[in-house]
């Protein structure tokens, strides 16, 4: 253990070797260190942003879906109403038509009845004055008929 | 080759000039802290040249980690500002690492490579910067010369001679403070540096006394120290930096 010349060497040494650390080394690395933590830093906040809008958006989201179906909902609620509505009122309309065609059906009947009675009528008569001729033809025996043959035109 | 000469070997240096006087240098711990000094600055520049504020690879991560760690440290316990320590501190933890871990190489693989290639089989060459105390006091009593130049820079010269003489006991004792203040002071750059050099001394002479072990057993001791020795290593690379950076965060604070 001799101290001689290597010690002022090895100061030599040293202080130029933290010099050029000092100077060349730390500055960059340090400084890059710096920047990556600040980029870092703000990619953190940036996530925590997006994440936070993401949340906005999946309320509104749920919201907006929340609504249509409530919409929805109303639509095929209004549209069963007026179905009914128009099934009810298609009914009506066609009882009424029923109706209306039943009774026009039967006041032709009738007429026609009418008419065949109009017609049975005039042939009856008829036939019973063909009757009657023929039997007037027969015996006519003015004096014993007479009265009935006057009461017959009386009732025509 | 007898025991005690090869441990004797193992101890000496090679050196310029006359053995013993002061005029003389150790040519390998210059050469190895020097070339392991390059080594640092190799990688350390190489990465801060390339530094990318994206993703950090290989090296450049590797060279973050540090920075961060020697970083940290400086921030838990320096409380001033100043742009030197950090990177004093860096190159210190990382050097005396670099200077420490040399030791782990095969303990006579260097020194038969100088023999053979000098062709001299006399020759010394130790390997381990910091198993030389030359070499730990010249780095701590640079830390010391800091140590000084920032508590006058911070105090002003009044302040620090006030603080030599008038601290701990006041006026009255004032002698005896200087005598305190200067036997602290002094104590901090030696015990750094001595620290560190006994270490790696007493360290590099078991390894040499493993090697005299038979070539059978020599594994056993020598796996187990070698892993002891790792973590030595780092301990005492992390000692130096973090006593520098407290001492020179005392000599930046008022008292």
């Amino acid at each position: 253990m001799n101290i001689n010349l290597t010690l002022l060497g090895q100061m030599i040494t040293f202080a130029l070797l933290v010099w050029v650390t000092m100077k060349f080394v730390w500055p960059p690395i340090i400084e890059a260190m710096q920047e990556r933590q600040k980029k870092i830093a703000d990619g953190l906040a940036a996530a925590e942003r997006g994440k936070h809008e993401q949340e906005l958006a999946e309320d509104r989201a749920k919201k907006v879906l929340q609504e249509a179906k409530q919409q929805a909902n109303e639509i095929i609620s209004q549209a069963q109403k007026r179905a009914n509505e128009i099934v009810e009122s298609s009914k009506d309309t066609a009882r009424q038509e029923g109706e209306r065609i039943k009774a026009s059906a039967q006041s032709e009947i009738e007429q026609e009845v009418n008419r065949a009675r109009e017609d049975l009528r005039k042939q009856v008569g008829l036939i019973a004055v063909a009757g009657a001729e023929r039997i007037l033809k027969r015996e006519v025996d003015a004096g014993a008929h007479d009265q009935a043959i006057q009461d017959l035109a009386a009732q025509i | 080759m007898t025991a005690s000469e090869y441990i004797k070997h193992h101890l000496g240096h090679m050196t310029l000039g006359e053995k013993g006087s002061f005029w003389s240098i150790h040519l390998d711990t210059m050469f190895f802290s020097i070339l392991l000094g390059a080594v640092f600055l190799f990688i350390f520049y190489r990465a801060a040249k390339r530094v990318t504020t994206g993703v950090p690879t290989g090296m450049q991560n590797f060279v973050e980690i540090m920075v961060e760690f020697v970083d940290q440290q400086v921030k838990d316990s320096f409380h001033g500002r100043s742009k030197v320590i950090a990177p004093l501190a860096l190159t210190l933890f990382v050097w005396i690492f670099l200077m420490n871990i040399v030791k782990l190489l095969p303990y006579d693989l260097l020194p038969r490579i100088a023999q053979i290639v000098s062709g001299n089989p006399d020759i010394y060459l130790r390997i381990n910067p910091t198993s030389d105390v030359n070499a730990t006091l010249g780095m701590s009593i640079a830390v010391f010369f800091l140590i000084i130049f920032y508590s006058i820079y911070i105090k002003g010269a009044g302040g620090f001679a006030k603080e030599m003489f008038l601290k701990p006991f006041g006026v009255w004792f004032l002698p005896f403070n200087f005598v305190l203040k200067v036997v602290e002071e002094i104590a901090k750059p030696v015990s750094l540096a001595l620290r560190l050099f006994g270490n790696m001394y007493a360290g590099g002479l078991i390894f040499t006394l493993i090697a005299l072990l038979p070539w059978w057993i020599q594994w056993t001791l020598g796996l187990s120290w070698s892993l002891f020795k790792l973590l030595i290593i780092t301990l005492q690379a992390f000692i130096f930096m973090v006593l520098t950076i407290v001492y020179l965060s005392m000599a930046h604070e008022d008292h």
